[in-house]
């Protein structure tokens, strides 16, 4: 399938994701603009679909019809007061599938150069720090819902330092990561630096270590 | 603070590259779109709005399943696992939650 017809599709989507919310905006109209939602996302989905690589086309139907049995299963049996904090542990869903989506396009990097790579290791590392941030922050946030844990806010009396300092580790974790794989970025010929170049793809420890930073923080 | 835009508009139009500028406009432009289709909602649709915004959000599906091949099967099949959990979920919520609203 052409290149040209997907972003077409992409264009199509985005226009109605951007009518679902206008439809939401008043109550005669909020139901068109919730299916103005839906098929928007069903186009997004098929134009990728047919985009994609088809050897593993069928791994990926199969994940997403266990995907979508699970979701109706659960927003089906919840109850009408439960709602908010349903809507909060989707949301973190959508943190935790940002996180995997920032370290699977690191691993799976090609070779770019110049302001290319600054722009890519720049995305990677603010995906996963943000996406991180979101997946704990919505946990916590379905907890706080729940009673799980009070609703009081957590004052320790150094709260504010406390949280300066773990800002600045995710910065030292996310400049790690842009120097370590990108030293080409700021050298013009690779030729000296390329002991630098070597994309150990296996180096998972610094994942952690951001993913803990931005965790905490919550 | 007009300073501080002028020098990233400077850096960026001096050293992006063309892709990074397209991708650029569409992010600015769709954030004055963002601000403003949603300033007038009334208040009795802001948790469905809340629902609805999340489920469009998980278009990071997409992210997944480009990634899919078959060097990296794991971490995408869970990505687009979840984010199709937190799709359908969430539009089937925001639907059960604006039939409470029919008259």
């Amino acid at each position: 399938m052409p290149e040209g017809i997907i972003t077409v599709a992409y264009i199509l989507s985005g226009a109605l994701f951007i009518l679902s919310l206008r439809g939401l905006s008043h109550q005669e109209t909020a139901r068109k603009g919730n299916l103005y939602g839906i098929l928007g996302m069903i186009i997004a989905i098929s134009a990728t679909l047919f985009a994609g690589n088809t050897n593993t086309l069928w791994i990926l139907i199969a994940v997403m019809i266990t995907g979508g049995v699970i979701g109706l299963v659960v927003a089906r049996r919840v109850a009408m007061t439960e709602m908010p904090e349903l809507v909060a542990i989707l949301h973190s869903f959508v943190g935790a599938s940002a996180v995997l989506v920032g370290i699977v396009s690191h691993l799976e990097q090609e070779t770019k150069i110049g302001s290319e790579l600054i722009i890519h290791q720049i995305e990677i590392v603010l995906g996963v720090f943000i996406g991180a941030y979101t997946f704990t922050g919505s946990v916590i946030a379905f907890l706080k819902l729940r009673g799980s844990i009070s609703g009081k806010p957590l004052t320790m009396p150094l709260r504010h330092q406390l949280d300066l300092l773990l800002l600045f580790s995710a910065g030292i974790c996310g400049f790690w990561v842009f120097f370590r794989y990108s030293a080409t970025a700021y050298s013009a010929s690779c030729n000296n630096f390329h002991c630098w170049t070597s994309r150990d793809s296996h180096d998972y420890g610094n994942w952690w270590c951001r993913y803990a930073c931005s965790g905490f923080h919550a | 603070m007009l300073v501080t835009i002028i020098t990233l508009g400077g850096f960026i139009g001096f050293g992006g590259s063309s892709t990074l500028i397209s991708h650029l406009t569409v992010f600015v432009l769709a954030c004055f779109v963002g601000y403003m289709v949603i300033w007038n909602v009334t208040p009795s649709l802001h948790t469905p709005l809340m629902s609805v915004t999340n489920a469009i959000s998980g278009i990071i599906v997409i992210g997944g399943m480009i990634h899919l091949s078959e060097k990296q099967i794991l971490l995408p099949a869970i990505a687009v696992l979840i984010a199709t959990i937190n799709i359908v979920g969430g539009f089937l919520v925001t639907h059960r939650m604006l039939v409470m609203f029919k008259k």
